[in-house]
């Protein structure tokens, strides 16, 4: 009874919560350890050592491969497959693998380690570890690790969402139930107080686009926070993807965009003549308003969630960087770190919905503005 | 650099993937949720909507009630009022009647009477005719055996007599 009592209240969470704090603190200092002895062993001491920038930047970037943990020197990581269109059109099909993390050339290619090509993969002469000059740099269409994650979160929000829609249909007329009525009300806050008052009463045609970047956006975000593997990419905090995004929200608008706003682009009315002629300061200042917007939109994602990303793993950081002093350090400051990281993490789960928001409100209202009539 | 420079892999994929997502979940997700979430809107509007509508006619309804019973209430009280006017119709109609009747009664009584009276007036008066006629002719026997004497006891007789 007591201990039912016990797994049931407050106090197992608590428990929980410290036991999980020592088990990070041990594993940490034992991690320095292990560092520690392989930096006295090896010959490459410098190159060996912790470096927290190339770690940070290792997490947050795109890779070939799914790194999950280093083990006695060795990385475990999931092989990706890798598409390459090389300069003559030829496409190239093969596992990460055969790349061995970098250390070995395969079929004219290898994984570039340094430089200004560093993470691509570049034409290497066969057999050898040396770029091949004489020939560019392929196309690359590999899954890489993002790409996986976008797979896997693309799955999960169609699982979901279709299985949320099957509901509605076995309910019909009946209150919602269970993941149902707590998506519902994100559905309906994403269509009366972000679609509805931004628009105006052409808001329905945009609705399925406005979830779909919102629950996308979140779903990522909330993904990146999940340290293991299928989370853990950071596919929001990644320039191409808030790219893309940004790019649609662009797109939409400017096919949505009627008489009215072209004519404030190219002509504002209102305006005195020799602002528009003969130099055309206010087309030239619309123009690069309109190319503004989804720039900023994607720089705003981009930069909060890899900010978020990089905060965390600083904390995380200093952990190693302290405890390579001394192993005491280590110790005590993972107890700091520790705190800030779970403080962050709570903060970034705030944020994953904040941006998702953001975006999502920001691209309605361009939206509505394309659509704007004339007063 | 990486960090900032768009990949085009990733931006092929991510466009693939997300143009691919946003096509299945109109059709397969947000067509559904969306026009089931405006349906019952619309079933809560109207089911508001037939609320209010129910109470008015339920008003209405109450209206209408008390005034049937307010109308009835006064022709009962109408009724009432006849009723105590046939009441008394009757029970005058009555009395007059039984008036009439004892009147008529009354008035049978007295011609009964009447005409008994006349019969016995005229037994009487066979009687007293038949008495004189007696008298006269004892009178007539004992004057005829002195002639004066009973012409005189004639006289007298008669004036003795009186009818009534």
């Amino acid at each position: 009874m007591i201990l039912k009592k016990f797994w049931e209240g407050k106090a197992f969470v608590l428990t929980a919560i410290i036991l999980l704090f020592f088990v990070f603190s041990f594993h940490s200092g034992m991690a320095n350890e292990d560092l520690h002895a392989q930096n006295h062993d090896t010959t490459h001491q410098e190159a060996e050592a912790f470096d927290a920038g190339e770690m940070i930047f290792e997490h947050v970037l795109d890779a070939h491969d799914w790194h999950i943990a280093d083990f006695a020197g060795h990385a475990i990581s999931i092989p990706l497959p890798i598409i390459l269109l090389d300069d003559q059109n030829k496409l190239h099909f093969f596992m990460s693998s055969k790349f061995e993390h970098g250390h070995a050339s395969y079929n004219g290619f290898m994984l570039c380690k340094e430089g200004t090509n560093k993470g691509k993969i570049v034409p290497a002469i066969d057999g050898t570890m040396e770029l091949d000059q004489s020939r560019a740099i392929p196309y690359d269409f590999s899954i890489t690790k993002n790409v996986m994650a976008i797979f896997f979160s693309a799955l999960l929000i169609l699982l979901l969402f279709t299985s949320i829609a099957k509901s509605y249909k076995k309910r019909a007329g009946m209150a919602p139930k269970g993941i149902q009525s707590a998506i519902e009300v994100i559905i309906l806050f994403v269509r009366d107080d972000i679609a509805k008052p931004s628009i105006g009463h052409h808001f329905e045609k945009y609705m399925p686009y406005l979830l779909t970047v919102f629950f996308f956006i979140v779903i990522n975000n909330l993904l990146g926070l999940v340290p293991i593997i299928p989370g853990g990419a950071n596919v929001t905090g990644n320039i191409s993807v808030t790219l893309v995004l940004a790019l649609f929200t662009f797109g939409i608008t400017t096919i949505s965009a009627n008489k009215n706003y072209w004519t404030h682009m190219i002509n504002m009315p209102g305006v005195p003549w020799w602002l528009k002629f003969p130099i055309p300061l206010m087309p030239i200042i619309e123009i690069m308003g309109m190319l503004t917007k989804p720039f900023v939109l994607m720089v705003r994602l981009f930069a909060n969630i890899l900010a978020g990303h990089i905060v965390i793993l600083g904390f995380i950081s200093m952990i190693f960087i302290f405890g390579a002093l001394s192993p005491i350090g280590g110790y005590g400051v993972s107890i700091v770190s520790v705190a800030f990281s779970l403080f962050l993490s709570m903060l970034e789960i705030l944020v994953a919905f904040i941006q998702a928001y953001v975006f999502t409100l920001l691209s309605a209202l361009y939206f509505g503005m394309a659509m704007e009539e004339s007063h | 650099m990486e960090l900032v420079l768009p990949g085009i892999g990733l931006v092929f994929w991510m466009s693939l993937v997300f143009i691919l997502l946003l096509v299945l979940l109109k059709k397969f997700a947000w067509k559904p949720i969306l026009g089931a979430l405006k349906e019952r809107e619309g079933e809560i509007m109207s089911s508001l909507m037939m609320a209010k509508e129910t109470k008015m006619q339920m008003e209405q309804l109450k209206a209408e009630n008390e005034k049937l019973l307010v109308e009835a209430r006064q022709e009962r009280d109408a009724i009432l009022v006849q009723a105590n006017k046939a009441k008394d119709q009757i029970i005058t109609d009555a009395k007059a009647k039984a008036q009439h009747e004892a009147d008529r009664i009354v008035e049978n009584s007295r011609m009964i009477i009447e005409s008994e009276k006349r019969a016995a007036i005229n037994e009487i008066k066979n009687q007293v005719a038949e008495l004189s006629i007696a008298i006269a002719e004892k009178v007539l026997v004992a004057e005829l055996s002195d002639k004066k004497k009973q012409s005189e006891l004639v006289d007298k007789q008669l004036s003795q007599l009186n009818f009534n």
